[in-house]
């Protein structure tokens, strides 16, 4: 039965978590993160599921990817500092192939900045903020249903490319209560065990763009995961540059090949149109109003909204770049994603930034000033 | 009868120290990583008490319990 | 037939030995010991999971033939929480040393010992960092010389074993690496309680320690932890000047009480009619 609620975003991505399966939270309080931990607490133990309130964020992302090798889906969520402070473990997530989900609900930065406040502060961390050559995926939800929505999504990225998965949300999604409908039924993806070929298994034998079925501890494979860089039996094989070329080229390639399954873009009047505003997450909330006002004045804006920042939907935008002559972007920081659309338009389309930061949500007029300007 | 796994020994000597009886030697043999290699010397005087197979560090020794 | 090759060789991949420790190291010694402790149990050597940080004790559930998990610096306790709350049926072991516990890891080491959480945690404390190179940690001796202590350590280093069953562990040995017969008596005692297990072993680093501090050969480093380790009973009857420098050995704590995951799945039982999951991941859902 469908169910409609009224609900605060937060709590909808935990109630998303509970519907994809996710029995195992660990988390450590920040705001404006903090609701999910809760309601996670809530939850879980009415579902027969495990939540572990950890000693900070390093052990939260730490547990979840011990939970996830016991056969469990895993979920933390953080905010700023607390997604700093996870890197190191993230980055361990993406070279043992780990399916976790990471939720960060966006905040003022740097350091402790605003922690009641939103922002888009992350938007680069999230690519690159671990040590090394990876590729995330990560997706930005900009209303409660789509934290809802994303966040099963997530655990279903999360289980079919064997990476870990950030919902990059922030304070005012977080925040905003709207209506959340749950259906009777979603999509999940299983986790799929691998079988034995001969009395023999490789956990890390896969194909040069793709991963291979994961074993839970304690199912008999006795295998060795390592941060190291291993061979496809798993064992650490740290000076041989074939082996982590090969290794680190795999992680790669099984997301950016398979890049147009996972990036999903929402288009509006982009046909026409000679302006595009290109938006991700929560300003993409004031986008429509902007548009609406300029096109009755006969300004032929359309929007292109990214709901997945990483891996980048170059194509998409590469298009639109052919058929506007302007791109506006904007961001809840001082340029971060602008500089992604640009690279992507090869110089196509002019592309305009209104980065804004302390915290408060761009106004539709403050999208509709920047047309007008554009437009002349 | 104790049996040390040349392959394995990394000469550390700790098996003629931890020995009870003193059962073990230097050798002058080396294995293939020029290791010189423990021998049991005094064999009679073990009483495969085992202190030696589980105090090598390089899991290289075997002493053959009694067979019922 | 029976193989002549030690008996501890089975539990481990042959294709990866010898294994990368320095000849005299004392990781190799706790390996077996850990082994026999093993044999003294009910335990299933199938059902045991390691998990590891960074050093050279953090390798060791590299070379064992179960499941494993090496992890980053100082942080597996924090993925040894997950895994065995993800599954309590596991019987999770957790390799560590004294800068991996003790330093980067020590936050995720007392909140360990204070949730209860039912780990074996062997902590192989060879007062050095010794795959870096051999810098001081925070338990090299007072006086003690390291490539970053060039004119010798001038820090209270931590007792462990104190520190760890003040923090809540249920059961918390110290022994030797010349202790092997007790130190696996600790180790079994350690698997079979159901709560947080801590199982400090003072080891050799030849290499390092040893070469920086006077003491050139494995032996001279065996023989010097030999003569400092004075019985816990003895000890107590002893004054705090006659015990600097010592190596107090015996239990520390032995008090079981409530574990974190059985308060995890009587919390589950009092909320939900289904059980707890286990490894649920793998479920289809319609």
């Amino acid at each position: 039965m469908v169910e409609e609620r009224f609900v605060q975003g937060n709590e909808a991505c935990a109630l998303g978590a509970i519907a994809a399966n996710c029995r195992f939270f660990a988390g450590y309080p920040i705001t404006p993160s903090t609701e999910i931990a809760e309601q996670m607490s809530i939850l879980l133990p009415k579902y027969g599921g495990s939540f572990v309130q950890m000693e900070d964020e390093i052990g939260s992302a730490g547990a979840i990817i011990g939970a996830s090798w016991s056969g469990m889906k895993a979920m933390t969520a953080t905010s700023g500092p607390g997604i700093s402070l996870m890197q190191e473990n993230i980055g361990y997530g993406f070279i043992t192939e780990t399916p976790i989900v990471i939720i960060n609900v966006q905040r003022g930065s740097p350091s402790t900045g605003q922690p009641t406040m939103s922002a888009q502060a992350d938007m680069m961390q999230v690519r690159w903020g671990s040590h090394g050559d990876y590729e995330p995926i990560a997706l930005a939800p900009s209303s409660v249903q789509e934290f809802f929505d994303f966040t099963i999504k997530a655990f279903n990225l999360a289980e079919e490319y064997r990476v870990p998965v950030t919902v990059l949300a922030d304070e005012v999604v977080g925040h905003m209560r709207e209506k959340l409908i749950i259906p009777d039924k979603v999509d999940i993806v299983a986790r799929k065990r691998p079988e034995k070929v001969n009395g023999q298994y490789l956990p890390f034998d896969a194909p040069e763009d793709g991963t291979t079925p994961m074993p839970a501890f304690g199912d008999g494979f006795n295998i060795h995961v390592t941060g190291l860089t291993h061979d496809e039996r798993g064992y650490p094989d740290t000076n041989d540059p074939d082996t982590h070329n090969e290794l680190v080229e795999r992680l790669c390639n099984k997301v950016l090949m398979r890049r147009k399954d996972i990036c999903s873009v929402k288009k509006e009047n982009c046909d026409d149109a000679d302006i595009v505003i290109v938006s991700c997450g929560s300003p993409y909330c004031s986008v429509g109003a902007a548009m609406k006002k300029a096109r009755e004045e006969g300004i032929k804006v359309g929007s292109l909204k990214i709901d997945t920042p990483w891996p980048f939907p170059e194509e998409e935008i590469a298009e639109i770049a052919k058929t506007a002559s302007d791109i506006i972007v904007p961001e809840m920081n001082l340029g971060q994603l602008v500089h992604e659309v640009e690279r992507a338009a090869h110089g196509e389309a002019n592309v305009h930034l209104i980065g804004k930061i302390g915290g408060i949500l761009h106004k539709p007029d403050e999208i509709y000033d920047k047309i007008k300007e554009i437009n002349g | 009868m104790i049996i040390i796994d040349s392959k394995l020994c990394k000469g550390c000597d700790i098996c003629i120290a931890t020995c009870p009886k003193k059962v073990y030697s230097k050798s002058d043999k080396v294995n293939t990583k020029n290791v010189y290699l423990p021998f049991p010397e005094n064999e009679e005087g073990c009483t495969k008490c085992g202190l030696c197979e589980v105090s090598c560090p390089d899991q290289a020794i075997y002493v053959e319990k009694e067979v019922e | 037939m029976v193989e002549k090759e030690s008996p501890y060789k089975k539990y481990l991949r042959e294709e990866r030995l010898p294994h990368i420790f320095c000849p005299g190291c004392g990781n190799g010694t706790v390996m077996s010991t850990f082994f026999k402790g093993l044999e003294g149990t009910d335990i299933d050597f199938e059902n045991i999971a390691m998990v590891s940080g960074i050093g050279c004790s953090s390798r060791i559930p590299g070379y064992a033939k179960c499941d494993s998990l090496h992890t980053t610096h100082g942080r597996a306790l924090s993925f040894a929480t997950g895994l065995k709350v993800g599954n309590p049926d596991l019987d999770v072991v957790v390799f560590t040393g004294d800068g991996d516990a003790a330093s980067i890891g020590g936050n995720h080491l007392i909140h360990a010992a204070r949730r209860n959480i039912n780990l074996t945690v062997i902590c192989i404390n060879n007062n050095i960092y010794g795959m870096t190179g051999g810098q001081i940690s925070p338990t090299s001796p007072k006086g003690s010389f390291g490539t970053t202590a060039p004119y010798g350590s001038r820090d209270k280093p931590f007792n462990l074993a104190e520190l760890v069953s003040a923090a809540g562990a249920s059961y918390v040995a110290r022994w030797t690496t010349t202790h092997p017969l007790q130190l696996s008596k600790a180790i079994q005692k350690g698997l079979e309680n159901e709560g947080f297990s801590f199982i400090e072993v003072v080891s050799q680093c030849p290499t390092y320690y040893g070469r920086k501090n006077k003491m050139k050969t494995p032996l001279q480093m065996f023989e010097w932890i030999k003569e400092n380790s004075i019985n816990k009973r003895r000890a107590e009857k002893m004054e705090e000047s006659e015990l600097e420098g010592k190596i107090i050995v015996g239990e520390f704590a032995n008090k079981p009480h409530a574990a974190l995951t059985d308060n995890i799945k009587t919390l589950a039982e009092e909320n939900s009619d289904k059980p707890l999951a286990i490894k649920s991941a793998f479920e289809e859902l319609d």
